[in-house]
C-alpha cells in the first residue's frame, strides 16, 4: 500500500477526534466572546426577583420566582442558540478559518457537526449554571420559609403543622421542574440547529437572526395554524395553502413550552416529557442534516 | 436545484411530523397543558404588546406581570382594575389554582367588604347590593376555576368557604367540601368540614349525624371538640337513645 493510500485510508469515514477538536475549538471561541455574561445577568435577575417578592406569601412567592427564572432561562438560551450559531459560518469565512479547516482533510459534514457540538455545549453549560442557581435560590427560600413557619407554629397542633409544612414544598422545589428544564434545552438545541441550517445559505449573520426572529414567532403560532388548516373549510385556498405552508415547513416550538403549566402545578407525565424529548431531538439533527446538505453546495 | 432539494424535504418532513406534532397536541390538552387558546378575545384583553409576550412563551411571565399590578392595584383598593387584571391573568395561566383563589379572594373578601363600608354610598341598599355582585364575581372566578382544574381539591375548599361564610348556604358549602375531600391530595378535615356543614341543614340532620358519627368512630384523633359539639347537638335534635350517645367528655 502507498503513502498516499495510508493516508487518504486514515482519513476516510468518520472521525470523532477531528469533530471534538473543532467543538472544543467553537466553545472557546464562543466563551472568548463573554457569552456568560448571560449567566450574570441571570444571576441579578434571581437576587432582584427574590428582594422584590419579599411582600408576597410564600406560594406567590415561589410561582413568581420559577416563571421568572424559568422564562429567563428560556430567553437566554433561546437567545444564546441563535446568535451564537448565526454568527459561525459567516464569521469563519470572514477570518478565512473555514478555508484553513477544509484545506485539511476534514469533511465538511465534520466541521458543521463540531460547530453545532460547540454551541450545544455551550448551551448545556449555561443551562446547568442558570438550574443550579435557581434551584440553589428556590431551595434556600423554601427552608428558609419552613423553618419560619416551624417558628410560628411551635404551638399548633402536629397534624395542622405537618399540612402547612406539606403545602410549603409543594410549592417549593419539586421534581417536576426537571423535565421542564431539559425541554428548554431541547428547545434551545433545536433553534442552535435551526439556526445552522439558516446561515448555510445566509449571506450575513443579520439576516440569519433576522429570519429566524421570525422563524422563532412563526414556530409559535404553527400550532394554531395546523389546527385551522386540518379544521376549518371555510377559508379561500389562498389562506388554506399559507396555513399548509406554515404548518409543514415552521416547527411546533409551543409544544416545547411546558414549564408554564409545569409551575402551575400540572405534573409532566413521562409520556408526553419523551415525546417532546424524541420531537426536539428529531428536529436538531433533520435541520443539522439539512445544514450539511447545503454546506456541500455552498462555494467556499 | 439543490435548495429545491431541501425545499422538498422540509416538506415531506413536515408531512411525517405533522400526525406526530397533532398527537402531542392532543396529549398535552388531555394532561392540561397548553390550556389558552390564542385567538383575538386574548389579543383585546392583553393588548399588543402582552399578546406578542405571552405567544413568543413567556405566558407565565405576562400573568405574573399582570399578577403584580393586580397588587398594586388592590393596595390602592381600585377594584376595578384588579377584576380586570385578575380576569386577564386567569386566562393566561388557567390551571394555576393560586391566581383563581386570589382573584374570588380579593372580590368575594376584600372588595365586598369594601363596598358595604364605602362611605361615597350614603343608601344601604345600593351598599349590599354592590357587596352581592362582588361575592357573585368571587364565586364565578372560583366556578371557571374549577372548570379548568377539575382534578384539584383546593378551589372546591374555597368554594365551599365562599357558600359558607358569605352566603351562609351550608348545603352547597357541604357539598363543595365533599367534592373536594373526594378528590386525591385533599386534607382530612375536608370531610368533616362537610359534615359540619350539613349539620346546619334543616331537613338533613339525621344523614349529618350518620356522616358525624361514622367520623367520630374513626378514632381518638378524629374526636376534636367540634366534632363533639355537633354531635351532641344532633343527637339532642334527633333524641338519639342514651345507649347510642357519645359519652360526655371527662371535665
Amino acid at each position: 500500500m502507498s503513502n498516499e493510500t495510508v493516508v487518504a485510508a486514515r482519513h476516510r469515514g468518520v472521525s470523532f477526534s477531528r469533530v471534538l477538536a473543532i467543538t472544543v475549538n467553537t466553545l472557546t471561541e464562543l466563551t472568548r466572546l463573554k457569552v456568560f455574561y448571560v449567566l450574570l445577568v441571570f444571576a441579578l435577575l434571581l437576587i432582584g426577583s427574590s428582594i422584590f417578592m419579599a411582600q408576597f406569601t410564600f406560594q406567590q412567592e415561589f410561582q413568581i420566582l420559577k416563571d421568572i427564572s424559568l422564562g429567563a432561562m428560556s430567553i437566554f438560551t433561546s437567545l444564546l442558540a441563535i446568535i451564537a450559531t448565526a454568527r459561525l459560518i459567516p464569521q469563519d469565512i470572514e477570518d478565512r478559518t473555514v478555508y484553513t479547516i477544509l484545506a485539511k482533510p476534514v469533511p465538511r459534514f465534520e466541521y458543521l457537526l463540531g460547530k453545532i457540538g460547540g454551541v450545544l455545549l455551550l448551551l448545556a453549560i449555561s443551562t446547568v449554571v442558570m438550574s443550579a442557581a435557581f434551584l440553589a435560590v428556590l431551595y434556600i427560600r423554601e427552608q428558609s420559609v419552613l423553618h419560619m413557619t416551624l417558628r410560628q407554629m411551635s404551638s399548633a397542633p402536629r397534624e395542622q403543622v405537618d399540612d402547612t409544612l406539606r403545602a410549603v414544598r409543594s410549592s417549593g422545589l419539586n421534581l417536576d421542574l426537571f423535565p421542564g428544564i431539559i425541554i428548554i434545552y431541547l428547545k434551545a438545541c433545536l433553534l442552535a440547529a435551526l439556526t445552522l441550517f439558516v446561515s448555510t445559505f445566509a449571506t450575513t449573520n443579520i439576516f440569519t437572526i433576522v429570519v429566524m426572529a421570525f422563524i422563532y414567532f412563526i414556530g409559535h403560532l404553527q400550532a394554531t395554524a395546523r389546527e385551522y388548516w386540518l379544521q376549518e373549510h371555510s377559508s379561500g385556498w389562498i389562506t388554506h395553502v399559507f396555513l399548509a405552508i406554515v404548518a409543514l415547513l415552521f416547527p411546533d416550538l409551543q409544544a416545547f413550552n411546558l414549564v408554564d403549566d409545569i409551575v402551575a402545578g400540572t405534573a409532566i407525565s413521562l409520556g408526553v416529557f419523551l415525546k417532546t424529548a424524541i420531537l426536539g431531538a428529531f428536529y436538531t439533527t433533520i435541520y443539522t442534516l439539512l445544514a450539511v446538505f447545503v454546506f456541500y453546495g455552498k462555494e467556499l | 436545484m439543490r435548495l429545491l432539494l431541501v425545499l422538498v424535504t422540509l416538506i415531506v418532513i413536515g408531512a411525517i411530523k405533522l400526525p406526530v406534532e397533532r398527537d402531542l397536541a392532543v396529549i398535552h390538552r388531555q394532561e392540561h397543558f397548553r390550556g389558552v387558546e390564542f385567538n383575538l378575545d386574548l389579543r383585546e384583553k392583553l393588548g399588543q404588546l402582552g399578546f406578542i409576550a405571552a405567544l413568543s412563551g413567556f405566558r407565565a411571565i405576562v400573568a405574573d406581570g399582570l399578577f403584580i399590578q393586580a397588587h398594586v392595584a388592590w393596595e390602592r383598593t381600585e377594584w376595578s382594575r384588579v377584576l380586570l387584571l385578575f380576569r386577564h391573568v386567569t386566562t393566561l395561566q388557567p390551571r394555576s389554582i393560586l391566581f383563581w383563589d386570589m382573584a374570588a379572594w380579593h372580590m368575594a373578601w376584600n372588595a365586598s367588604v369594601a363596598a358595604m363600608n364605602d362611605r361615597a354610598q350614603p343608601r344601604l341598599a345600593l351598599r349590599v347590593k354592590a357587596q352581592r355582585e362582588y361575592f357573585a364575581l368571587g364565586k364565578d372566578f372560583l366556578e371557571r376555576g374549577i372548570k379548568n382544574n377539575p382534578d384539584r381539591p383546593q378551589l372546591y375548599e374555597a368554594l365551599a368557604r365562599l357558600y359558607k361564610e358569605k352566603y351562609k348556604d351550608h348545603e352547597r358549602a357541604s357539598e363543595f367540601f365533599a367534592k373536594s375531600a373526594a378528590l386525591p391530595g385533599a386534607p382530612r378535615y375536608e370531610k368533616r368540614f362537610s359534615a359540619y356543614e350539613l349539620s346546619y341543614c334543616e331537613g338533613r340532620e339525621r344523614e349529618a349525624y350518620e356522616r358525624l358519627r361514622q367520623i367520630y368512630d374513626e378514632g381518638e384523633k378524629e374526636r376534636l371538640p367540634t366534632l363533639i359539639t355537633r354531635l351532641k347537638f344532633l343527637e339532642n335534635k334527633l333524641g338519639i337513645p342514651q345507649d347510642q350517645r357519645i359519652p360526655d367528655r371527662a371535665p
